[in-house]
This record gives C-alpha cells, sequence and structure tokens, in this order.
C-alpha cells in the first residue's frame, strides 16, 4: 500500500526534474511513510511513496520489465500475484523481484491495456509504456484505492490524493465547484469522475484511461456489476456453502502479507463473520480493534465483547467522545478532501492511529457486504414501500413502517399518516428508476437551500446529472437491484470507501482489506435472486445462512445497527471547538462565499440552543462545517510543502 | 399582539427555513412537498404547538390536512383554542 503521484507531457518535453516529484509526493507521505521512488523521462515522470507490506527487501517501485521500456507505479495489493507470476513464468518473463508489482509490467506485455481483467485485488495503477509514448492509468473494480488527475498547461497530472495535484503547480486554479457541492448534498458523493474541486476528476471505479501525446482519452469500463443474469432454481444449501467456500478464499488471499494482519470488528454480522473466518480456516494470529462510544446511543461494546470472548481475540478499543470526534474533525477533512455529510469518518481515523500504535499496517474489515448482499434500511425501507403502495388503503400495512428504524431516537414514523408521504409509499417502484433513493435525496433539496445566492447554478439538477450517469445500467432489473446499484457506485465508491475507508486509514499508514469485495463474491452476490438477500425484512439472509455455527447465534439473529458516530452533539455540547466558532462565522461565511450567511447563523443558533437536532440539521451542520474547513484548508490557507531530506530514496533518470 | 398566522409564520422560517425573508414562505405552501419539513420535522412541529398555544394534539391529528401549510394550521390552531 502506497501513494503515487506523476505527470505525462501532453505537449512540450521537459527536461527531468526531481524537485517536481518530490513536492508532489511529499503531501502523501503518510500513504508510504518507508521509502520512496522516482522515474523520470523528457515525457514522463513516477513517483512513489512506499508502504512496505510484501517483499520487504525488493519490492521497491517504479519496477520496469526485463528491457526497461515498460515502467510502473501502483498503490494497493495483488492477491493473485502468486498465481499470476506462475503463469508467466511459464511464458518466459524474468522476474527481478518477489513482489506483486512486478507481475504487472509483465501481464501488461502479455495483454497490453487488458491486463487489468487478470487482477484479483485493489489497485491504482500508472503504467508508462516508452515504446507507445503513453501513460495508462486504471482503478480496481469497486474503488477501494484512489485515483485522481487534472489537465493544465499541456501536462496531466495525477496522483492518489489531490494534495499531490495541487502541489506540482503553483499555478492549478483551486477552486470548490458548488454544482458538486449540491451533487455532495444530494447523494453523499459526487457522480462518476467528479471531484468538489473544480477541474480535478477520478479514475472511475472499474475503469482504465490512456494518456498520450494526442491527448487524453476517454475513460473505458472494464468491468461493471452485472445484475442480468440471475441463478435459476439454485438450491438454497448449495448458494449458501459456495458463498461460504468463497468468503474462505477471499479471506485466505487477504492474509498474504510478510507483516501481521489485523480486522476491524464492529459487532455487527459482517466485521464478525470475516474475524470468524479468519479464526476458523486460518492459522493467522487474531488481533482485533474496534471502535467505542462514550455516547451508549452509538456504542456497541456488549456485542464486540461477544465476539471477541467467542473468538478468543487479542482485543483492542479507542473509545470516542464528542470532544475526542470534534478535535480530530479538521484533520479528518485535510485526508478526505471533500466534504462529508456525518461525522463517522472521524472514530475510525483515530481507530486507524490505535492500529498503528499496536505495529499494524494491514487489517480486514466487512465493509461491501451491505451493498452486495443487501443489508442497509433502504433496502428494507424501499420493500416496504413498495409493499404499502400495492394496498394503499391498508392500515396494516403501513404500520409496517414503525418495524423500520427503531433506533432512532426522533424516528420519523411515530406518525403514520407523515411517514407514509415522507416515504413516498404512492410512488410506483417499476417507474421510478431511483425508488429506492427517494426520500434520502430528498434532504438534498433542505441542504441546498444554504448555499448562497452567488454558488447556485440555475437550472442545475443533481438528479439530471445521476439519471444520465446511471440510466443505461438500471434497465430491466428490480427496484431493489437497481437501489443495490446506485449504492454501490455512489455511496460505497465515493464516501464508504473513501471517506471512511482508505483516507481515514492511510492517514495512519494503515491499508484495509475488504473479503466482501472480492469481485468474484460481487459477481456471485449480483446473481443472487433478491429473495436471497432479504428475505421478508430479514436481510443479509443467505449471508446468516452461510456463517451458522460460525457465529454466535445472537450476533446472527442481531437487529442491524447502523454504524453513526455524534454529529452535531459533538461541536455543541459541553464546549464548542474555537475553530468551529471560527469557521462558522460571517466573516469566514463571507470568505468562502459558497453560504447564505444568514441561514447558517440561523442553523447554528439553532445548533447551539439545542443540539438534539433532526437528521437534515445533522447532514446540514457537518456538510457546511466541512465545506469550510476544505476551503479554509485547500484554499485560503494552501501552502506547498517543500520536501526536507526523503529516506531510502531510489531514482532512475533517463 | 401577533396572530396565530404570525407566529406560526415565523416558527417556520426560523427553524425550518433558517431565512427571515418572510418571501421565502408562502402560506398555502405543502411543506412536505417543498420539503419545508420531514417527518422529524413534525415531530418538532407538534411539541411547539402545544407549548405555544397550550394545548393537546392527539395522534390521530397528527395529518397533513391539519398540519401542512401555515394557513391549514393557522385554521387547524384555530378550532384547538375556540
Amino acid at each position: 500500500m502506497c501513494g503515487v503521484a506523476g505527470y505525462f507531457n501532453l505537449r512540450a518535453l521537459t527536461e527531468p526534474s526531481l524537485c517536481l516529484l518530490e513536492r508532489m509526493i511529499w503531501p502523501v507521505r503518510h500513504r508510504g511513510p518507508d521509502g520512496f521512488g522516482f522515474f523520470q523521462d523528457k515525457l514522463c515522470g513516477l513517483a512513489h511513496a512506499r508502504l512496505s507490506i510484501i517483499d520487504l527487501n525488493g519490492g521497491w517501485q517504479p519496477i520496469c520489465n526485463e528491457d526497461k521500456s515498460v515502467w510502473v507505479i501502483f498503490n494497493g495489493e495483488i492477491y493473485n500475484y502468486i498465481e499470476l507470476r506462475e503463469q508467466l513464468a511459464r511464458q518466459g518473463h524474468r522476474f527481478a523481484t518477489n513482489s506483486d508489482t512486478e507481475v504487472l509490467v509483465h501481464l501488461y506485455e502479455e495483454k497490453g491495456a487488458d491486463f487489468v481483467q487478470d487482477l484479483n485485488g485493489q489497485f491504482a495503477i500508472a503504467l508508462y509504456d516508452i515504446r507507445e509514448q503513453s501513460l495508462l492509468l486504471a482503478r480496481d473494480r469497486m474503488g477501494i484505492r484512489p485515483l485522481f488527475y487534472t489537465l493544465h498547461q499541456g501536462r496531466c497530472f495525477f496522483g492518489s490524493e489531490i494534495k499531490s495535484i495541487f502541489s506540482a503547480d503553483p499555478t492549478l486554479p483551486r477552486r470548490i465547484d458548488p454544482r458538486i457541492l449540491q451533487d455532495i448534498f444530494t447523494f453523499w458523493s459526487p457522480v462518476a469522475a467528479d471531484t468538489i474541486f473544480e477541474g480535478v476528476l477520478q479514475v472511475q471505479p472499474g475503469h482504465t484511461m490512456l494518456i498520450d501525446r494526442q491527448g487524453v482519452g476517454n475513460q473505458h469500463r472494464y468491468w461493471d456489476i452485472n445484475y442480468h443474469a440471475p441463478f435459476a432454481d439454485s438450491p438454497e444449501e448449495e448458494l449458501a456453502e459456495e458463498l461460504r467456500a468463497l468468503l474462505i478464499d477471499a479471506v485466505r488471499l487477504r492474509l498474504r502479507a510478510d507483516v501481521p494482519v489485523g480486522a476491524y470488528l464492529s459487532g455487527g454480522l459482517d466485521s464478525s463473520a470475516i474475524t470468524s473466518l479468519i479464526r476458523h480456516y486460518t492459522t493467522n494470529p487474531l488481533k482485533t480493534f474496534s471502535v467505542a462510544f462514550d455516547d451508549a446511543v452509538y456504542d456497541e461494546r456488549h456485542e464486540q465483547a461477544r465476539v471477541t470472548e467467542y473468538l478468543k481475540t487479542d482485543h483492542d478499543q479507542v473509545i470516542c467522545s464528542n470532544e475526542t470526534i470534534a478535535e480530530a474533525f479538521p484533520r479528518v477533512i485535510y485526508h478526505t478532501e471533500t466534504p462529508i455529510l456525518r461525522t463517522a469518518p472521524t472514530p475510525l481515523y483515530l481507530l486507524s492511529a490505535l492500529v498503528r500504535q499496536h505495529s499494524y499496517k494491514v487489517v480486514l474489515t466487512g465493509e461491501g457486504a451491505d451493498e452486495i448482499l443487501g443489508g442497509y434500511d433502504l433496502f428494507k425501507e424501499a420493500k416496504v414501500r413498495a409493499f404499502i403502495g400495492n394496498q394503499p388503503n391498508s392500515v396494516c400495512r403501513s404500520m409496517l413502517l414503525k418495524r423500520l428504524y427503531p433506533y432512532l431516537a426522533l424516528s420519523p414514523t411515530r406518525s403514520v399518516s407523515y411517514a407514509r408521504q415522507f416515504f413516498a409509499t404512492d410512488a410506483n417502484p417499476k417507474e421510478e428508476l431511483f425508488f429506492g433513493h427517494q426520500p434520502r435525496w430528498k434532504n438534498g433539496q433542505f441542504l441546498s437551500r444554504f448555499l448562497s445566492e452567488d454558488s447556485r447554478t440555475p437550472g442545475y439538477s443533481p438528479l439530471a446529472k445521476v439519471t444520465a450517469s446511471l440510466t443505461e445500467q438500471l434497465e430491466g432489473i428490480c427496484f431493489f437491484t437497481r437501489a443495490q446499484y446506485v449504492e454501490a457506485k455512489l455511496l460505497l465508491a465515493n464516501y464508504l470507501l473513501s471517506s471512511q475507508g482508505d483516507r481515514v486509514a492511510m492517514a495512519h499508514s494503515v491499508e484495509g482489506r475488504f473479503p466482501f469485495l472480492d469481485h468474484r463474491i460481487v459477481e456471485f452476490a449480483a446473481r443472487l435472486p433478491v429473495r436471497f438477500k432479504m428475505r421478508g425484512l430479514n436481510e443479509k439472509y443467505l449471508l446468516k445462512k452461510a456463517m451458522r455455527g460460525l457465529l454466535p447465534q445472537e450476533i446472527l439473529d442481531r437487529k442491524k445497527q447502523p454504524y453513526m458516530a455524534p454529529d452535531i452533539r459533538s461541536f455543541f455540547g459541553a464546549a464548542t471547538p474555537q475553530y468551529v466558532d471560527h469557521l462558522l462565522s460571517p466573516a469566514r461565511l463571507r470568505q468562502s462565499g459558497l453560504f447564505n450567511v444568514d441561514m447558517v447563523t440561523n442553523l447554528v443558533e439553532k445548533c447551539r440552543c439545542k443540539p438534539r437536532q433532526g437528521v437534515r440539521e445533522n447532514m446540514a451542520l457537518v456538510g457546511i462545517l466541512s465545506t469550510q474547513s476544505l476551503h479554509e484548508q485547500f484554499i485560503d490557507n494552501w501552502r506547498v510543502e517543500l520536501p526536507s531530506t526523503l529516506p531510502n530514496t531510489r531514482r532512475t533518470i533517463r | 399582539m401577533q396572530t396565530n398566522e404570525e407566529k406560526i409564520r415565523a416558527f417556520i422560517l426560523n427553524n425550518f427555513l433558517f431565512d427571515a425573508n418572510e418571501g421565502a414562505l408562502a402560506n398555502d405552501a405543502s411543506f412536505l412537498e417543498q420539503g419545508i419539513i420531514d417527518s422529524t420535522g413534525v415531530l418538532e412541529l407538534v411539541e411547539w404547538l402545544e407549548e405555544a398555544f397550550a394545548i393537546k394534539i392527539e395522534d390521530e391529528e397528527l395529518i397533513p390536512e391539519n398540519l401542512d401549510s401555515v394557513d391549514r394550521l393557522a385554521q387547524f390552531i384555530g378550532k384547538k383554542t375556540s
């Protein structure tokens, strides 16, 4: 796991300048503090910051092929590198190292840009082909590892984080795009290749992009989730057995590392399942890490203890108070590089610090199970809404809404009559493309109202953008599966795996690995009929069946508790940190120009008087505060740091 | 002395629209359709109504016909307090 950065000259060739590459890799040294590597010629520059996990002595990057005509840097892991290596060696390729990186150049020689199809892993790759004078950027199927780029004055700059791009050239514009802010306020994340910064794009999950002297090519989708080939009449027992076998193999592959591997444990089904599989099917010593909260509403220590006792793990936890969350929040925004609507990434940032203190670099987690195997309340809600919609006058059916969200103190379902309207139970699940997401996305309308006059774009519609981006893939599948696809493309890829995943883990040089997101499991799950995902309102039905006997029954039967952290209450509890008052002051709000000063001031007053607020107010406050913090750190106070001496450095200049 | 309607308007503007601009709220605008109130907000509204007008609102009165616009609210409160 590592950080990558670099550039490609689209027009004029330039004399190699290490200074530029060093400046770009320096701000992501948290991703790879163990050493640095550089390659440069007149056309292209590659920089790499290394976190040593596999082949501790030999795995330095950039790595080249036998005749030094292909060079690669990459961030991530290729889990099937041993199998690929054997096959490539049989085909006559000579290997100079034992690293997973080296298979990339040889596989590319065999297959060209299509080589990504053969990879099982999580990766962001930059591969420079000297003969072709081209640079290939590639990203893993689900979007586990980040990769950003921009075009500026005849050059393409790219990197694992936007910081690297902004450090490349002081004349690069750094502006928040208010349209994308509206997207984030609606969907929790940008759509497709967008980022919050104008002109900075991401290579999308499951895509490659070729850059050559002709310019930057279109992003090419090499993989997608396919819901169009469901299993026909497979017996339940067989499918559960197959899921278990796939999960065991995905876990086994993800324990491949030359350093010890730990696991995150939330106390819920998914992380408990992964921990249990490590315990039962490998000989790996088992170290687990958890987030705990002072506030009992969010705390799951009891459930965590139940699993750690059952599986006899060596367990540690970080206890988060409202104050620690508020205190760390601006540093979290420095790493997420995008506005967020919940503080939930912050405890995970504190957790990765704990993992690092224990000298662990790698953790397995249960991320992804809810999306692919049908765990979210949003799916449940969609089913209930569709069910009520079939018989709109049935009082009994409406009562089902009360079964949703029992964990929310201010439950919207206490008023059935309102809940029915709010949850749009009269919408048609067949016709409404985003039936499942309608209620959630409604909040975007509310949040966008806080935008200033200047940051409104007349006629701009986030919904029109997401419709254009996703419609093709959503045709011909049912509302439940459509909601799954949307969740995988927006929330999972652009929020859970990034703001709440890669970015907060890598902030402390910790690599997350996600067995549920092994593409073989994603493909298997996409073929499951809905009844195996949610039976009635019983979520992740097949997973529970596959895990029977491997976890305590109370964990298998436990009602799902979504992972959340205190939002407004973190900032407006006993004391409000100075920076919060500062960032939300009329002067700072006027400085960023993004928000309506009076409205935000009213919201802040409301939060101050009563920190216990509804869902929308919580999202608005965290969204505005994070945007203000982002603006301050990346626009107003942005300074390019000049690197001090880089340790363990290797350079190649041609 | 503020009328009921003025009191209601001020509460909705400050508390849900965060906006002192009178033009931001039409008296017949549906709170739900315009996204002014979500169902969490309904509880907040009811809490306030009970306190501000010293009334008790029954579960069966929690329907959009009574509560979903300034006009409807003013009418409902008028009936409750008469």
